[in-house]
């Protein structure tokens, strides 16, 4: 019985690597760039996913550091010329630092200070985004960030772009994988079960705090460069309160304690914001409608709801067999 | 800085202040009983003000009857949130609740855009828009009501806590649901009054607010942030930090606004972190874990 | 059993909506689902017969009472995109454009659409989101197969289109502000723009204001685009006009109360204040200027140019000077401007469907669809002819904003009298000199 249930499990998810691989051969261009923006916003749930799913580390202020990546890459090749090859790495870099310098003080709070922390941060670097606009550009941002190429090989087509992004999204999973298959990743559910127990079996606590934060703020720095490559353009705008919440929500909704479920639930919420369009002025009361309902209905999220759902599922079936 | 100007700037944080702290509180309540950070606290007062409106606007009736309707409507709203979003939910984990009052949010900001109006919409002050003079700064009749509301408002919460059989039944299920449900308390009933009790402050600072700012759909996230930092100053549970966190948070904006006014909202928050960090540190090395 | 059901139907068509997508693009190869490909690049012979140069007025819809034959849909239908922001923070721009957008498909396609062509305006609601704007435009390019695209509502998803709409090679009339979307020109070969400049309104205020004796002024702007172009666009044109800029103060646009930076203005020696926004903002200003007794000269941008202030700031509005497109004051403008005929037609229409007067911002859409309409109306269902035509045969055109001279080298196509100088008195709005 084991052995279906792994199976259907596999057929599931080599048809959706299929689908997500053959997508822009059908030349629709508009799904294709949908499916762009998941990947990039896939990046960074997938570090919220880590933070919130395996430390408990609640972060509601994580388009900042999209913003960073977004910024730095944006300024260092608009206003000083340099190669996107070398901005991002040390837009990832300088995000990292940053998060560093942040995390320290602000993971010693605990809960909801810690929500509340992070929401500050958030705010904070929203308005220096606005108001720095010597160098940001301000609420009209910097157009003519220029594209990704390769020595002659250029990223300007969706169709290229889309292959870039989602091998690099690929590259996050594996490695946030390996973390939690490690060693790391055992020390990481033990903080989220209990730092006070975690402690004393001697784990260095405020380390693996501040190595999650620190690696999701990477990732999202990337992902950050990534998007303004894209556009060619940033401005403040993306980086808002709302966008942090709306990282959270597809983090929750997805599943937290699964990083397939950090890609899962961008896409989800990503294509219902765009598919509830249909439903013209209705769209935005949809949405929050579906929100409840989905939390109400598969409080983990949606990963471990449609994997429980199935598991049932078969329950009953062999359970009628018998 | 003139003295005139520094108690127009406290005046002004005073008033506005007095606001967070009924956000704030609302907060605390229905965190301390449920354990749940209500997300919809913002879209509590933006209804208070939204159905005032309607009800001056459409109904013409005078505005101590539009108050009472517009409380007791939203209250409803409270009510229902909790029966059908919340209690379904109950076993979820927290974040997972969290994200139903952000979705419940949603859904309320999107049903008032939709149903009521895109605009903003004024509401005729209380008692006309007569100003004073106290040491140098302008007070209005309007923010002097919003200051005595909320005070009594506050004092009227304070005194159903500690001096009433539900007060206490509140406060039995704020420490431990399952000590007070032996003792015979229903922790669901709770629940719902605490959602009614939030919606009824949330309530009553949107419509005492809104002759001086206006109201319209988005104003909740704003206000709602506001009203979660006061509350996170008293740590969602210590009641009178809560509102001397409220009203700090109101001074230090309009003091953050009057030294540069572009990096208004940045001072503030920055200084709130500031005053989270040290709390921690101090209440950390008080425990001695170090 | 039926409680399985329950929990699987959400769930189910989550999964649905995510891998349903996936497997018809695989499967069929094609997204879109309606549009003959035929659409995009045919010039019907009976567009090109028209001669363009004479100084156009745009070809409004007379609705006549006698049953209109509408030729029927043998022709193909020509389709223009449309993306504004109808709801989110930027909605009551975005809202009125979407409404002239349905009017003006409605009025079009009655009067026999464009050369016996319906008219299709595909509109789409960018929830004031940047990226959901880039979403939406290539959807309206690749599915919709649309000819041209009018908005979007902002300055950041306008710019944010940029790369979008050059490398599709879809002419773009933008309905947002900044001067920063059609400069410099030579990167926005496929972008226009119908709002006026905020240099031009800038400079509206400064020469008012120095016709009145004032040299010295302090700002009040909000710190979102439409505040913050202006706070640049006031910085860039004062000396120009002798003016310097004593202090300059910022608010937040969901800000309730602006007492604490009108203090710190007042104890300046600020002779008039300039304050830049777009409701509430300027409303709440306005009233807190009359709080605080404050009585120097309270000027403030055309983003108030909507009765939506007036009656949000009541009495306060009274005084209160602007730089407004003429569509605010019709009563001033005389008869022999050519804008006046435009403006009342709009005015009255708009009225009559909607019950509301329309805003500034409504006459931004309307005379990015216009024309976009003439163009195809000279030269069919061409991208690149109708960009060609907006940027060479648009003159004179006499729309609600101003009246239009495009050129390679302006792809805004206002001047100075694009603005009429107003002041509101007794709460409504009156031209002055």
């Amino acid at each position: 019985m084991p052995k279906r249930l792994f199976r259907w499990q596999y057929a599931l998810v080599a048809l959706v690597f299929a689908g997500l691989v053959l997508l822009p051969f059908s030349g629709d261009a508009y799904y294709t760039a949908i499916f762009i923006i998941i990947a990039i916003h896939s990046m960074l749930v997938i570090g919220l996913c880590l933070l919130m799913g395996y430390t408990g580390q609640v972060s509601l202020g994580h388009a900042a550091f999209y913003g960073m990546g977004a910024f730095i890459s944006a300024i260092l090749t608009v206003t000083y010329n340099w190669s996107p090859w070398l901005a991002m790495p040390l837009a990832a870099l300088s995000t990292g630092v940053i998060a560093y310098l942040i995390g320290l003080p602000l993971l010693r709070l605990r809960g909801n200070y810690l929500a509340m922390g992070t929401l500050g941060m958030g705010i904070i670097f929203f308005i220096l985004f606005n108001e720095l606009d010597q160098y940001t550009g301000g609420p009209s941002g910097l157009p003519g960030v220029p594209g990704l190429s390769v020595g002659g090989f250029s990223f300007d087509t969706d169709f290229r772009y889309y292959y870039l992004v989602w091998s690099v999204c690929a590259v996050m999973l594996l490695v946030s994988w390996n973390i939690i298959r490690s060693r790391t990743g055992r020390a990481l559910r033990a903080i989220h079960g209990s730092e006070a127990a975690s402690e004393a079996v001697g784990i260095d606590v405020p380390q693996f705090k501040i190595k999650v934060f620190v690696l999701s703020a990477i990732f999202a720095s990337i992902a950050g460069s990534l998007y303004v490559h894209y556009l060619s353009y940033v401005s403040p705008n993306p980086f808002e309160f709302m966008f942090s919440i709306r990282l959270v929500v597809m983090a929750v909704i997805g599943g937290l304690a699964n990083i397939w479920g950090a890609v899962f639930g961008t896409g989800a919420v990503t294509m219902m914001d765009q598919h509830l369009g249909t439903f013209g002025e209705l769209d935005v009361i949809l949405f929050g409608l579906i929100l409840v309902l989905v939390m109400i209905f598969m409080p983990r999220g949606l990963v471990p709801g449609i994997v429980g759902l199935w598991e049932k599922w078969k329950n009953r079936r062999t359970k009628a067999k018998a | 800085m003139s003295s005139d100007q520094l108690a127009q700037y406290l005046f002004t944080g005073l008033t506005q202040g007095s606001l967070y702290a009924l956000i704030a509180l609302g907060f605390a309540i229905t965190y301390t009983v449920t354990g749940i950070i209500n997300f919809a606290q913002g879209e509590f007062v933006m209804l208070g003000g939204m159905l005032s409106y309607l009800v001056l606007d459409d109904l013409h009736l005078p505005i101590a009857v539009a108050f009472l309707i517009a409380v007791i409507a939203v209250s409803l709203v409270g009510i229902l949130l909790e029966r059908l979003a919340i209690r379904p939910a109950k076993d979820a984990p927290p974040v997972s609740l969290i994200i139903i009052t952000i979705g419940a949010a949603i859904f309320i900001r999107g049903m008032v855009q939709q149903f009521i109006s895109k605009d903003a919409v004024p509401i005729p002050p209380f008692t006309g828009n007569g100003t004073f003079s106290v040491l140098g700064a302008v007070v209005t009749y309007q923010s002097l009501w919003v200051i005595g509301i909320a005070l009594v408002s506050v004092v009227g919460f304070y005194l159903l806590l500690s001096r009433t059989m539900i007060g206490k039944a509140l406060r039995a299920c704020s420490i431990n649901k399952r000590a007070a449900s032996l003792m015979g308390i229903d922790a669901r009933n709770m629940s719902t009054l605490s959602f009614l009790i939030s919606a009824a402050l949330g309530a009553i600072g949107g419509i005492v607010i809104a002759p001086l700012a206006f109201t319209q759909a988005t104003i909740g996230v704003a206000l709602g942030l506001k009203g979660f930092v006061a509350a996170a100053i008293g740590g969602f549970v210590n009641l009178p930090l809560i509102v001397a966190g409220a009203l700090g948070l109101g001074i230090v904006e309009q003091l953050g606004g009057a030294t540069l006014s572009a990096y208004k909202d940045a001072i503030a928050i920055g200084a709130l972190l500031l005053v989270l960090i040290i709390r921690a540190r101090w209440l950390q090395t008080a425990a001695g874990s170090e | 059993m039926k409680r399985v059901l329950k929990k699987a139907l959400f769930p189910g068509l989550i999964v649905l909506l995510m891998v349903f997508p996936l497997l018809a693009a695989v499967g069929c190869g094609d997204g879109g689902e309606e549009t003959t490909p035929e659409a995009t690049s045919q010039v019907t012979p009976t567009a090109t017969a028209q001669a363009t140069p004479t100084p156009t007025v745009a070809p409004t819809a007379t609705p006549t009472a006698t049953a209109q034959a509408t030729p029927t849909p043998t022709l193909e239908t020509y389709k223009i995109g449309a993306v504004f922001a109808a709801s989110g923070r930027n909605a009551p721009l975005g809202d009125p454009e979407k409404k002239t957008a349905e009017l003006l498909e409605k009025q079009i396609n009655d009067a026999g659409g464009i050369n016996g062509h319906k008219l299709d305006i595909v509109i789409y609601d960018t929830e004031s989101d940047e990226t959901k704007c880039v979403l939406l435009t290539k959807k309206l390019i690749d599915q919709d197969n649309v000819i041209a695209i009018v908005g979007p509502t902002s300055t950041g998803e306008s710019v944010a289109l940029l790369d979008t709409v050059t490398k599709a090679k879809i002419p773009l009339v933008s309905c947002a502000a900044s001067y920063k979307i059609v400069q410099p020109v030579e990167d926005r070969y496929w972008i226009f723009k119908t709002p006026q400049s905020d240099l031009l309104a800038a400079d509206q205020i400064f020469s008012y204001a120095k016709k009145q004796g004032i040299t010295k002024v302090a700002t009040i702007c909000d710190s979102a685009g439409f505040g913050k172009n202006g706070e640049e666009a006031l910085t860039m044109e004062a000396p120009k006009y002798s003016m310097s800029i004593v202090d300059k103060e910022s608010y937040g646009p969901s800000d309730t109360d602006m007492t604490t930076q009108l203090t710190k203005i007042k104890g300046t020696d600020a002779q008039a204040i300039i304050c830049w926004g777009t409701n509430p903002g300027p409303a709440v200003i306005a009233k807190n200027v009359k709080t605080l007794g404050i009585t120097l000269p309270l000027f403030n941008s055309h983003g108030i140019a909507n009765q939506e202030f007036i009656t949000l700031a009541g009495d306060a509005a009274n005084g209160v000077i602007f730089p407004a497109g003429k569509i605010i004051a019709l009563n001033a403008v005389p008869d022999t401007d050519p804008q006046k005929p435009v403006l009342q037609k709009f005015l009255t229409d708009y009225q009559a469907t909607y019950n509301s007067v329309p805003n500034t911002f409504a006459g931004h859409a309307w005379d990015a669809i216009q024309m976009v309409v003439m163009a195809m109306t000279a030269v069919g269902n061409d991208k690149a002819k109708i960009r060609d035509y907006l940027e060479n045969d648009i003159k004179s055109f006499a729309g609600t904003g101003g009246i239009f001279n495009m050129s390679p080298q302006d792809h805004n196509g206002l001047g100075p009298g694009a603005f009429l100088m107003v002041k509101i008195v007794d709460g409504k709005w009156t031209a002055i000199q």
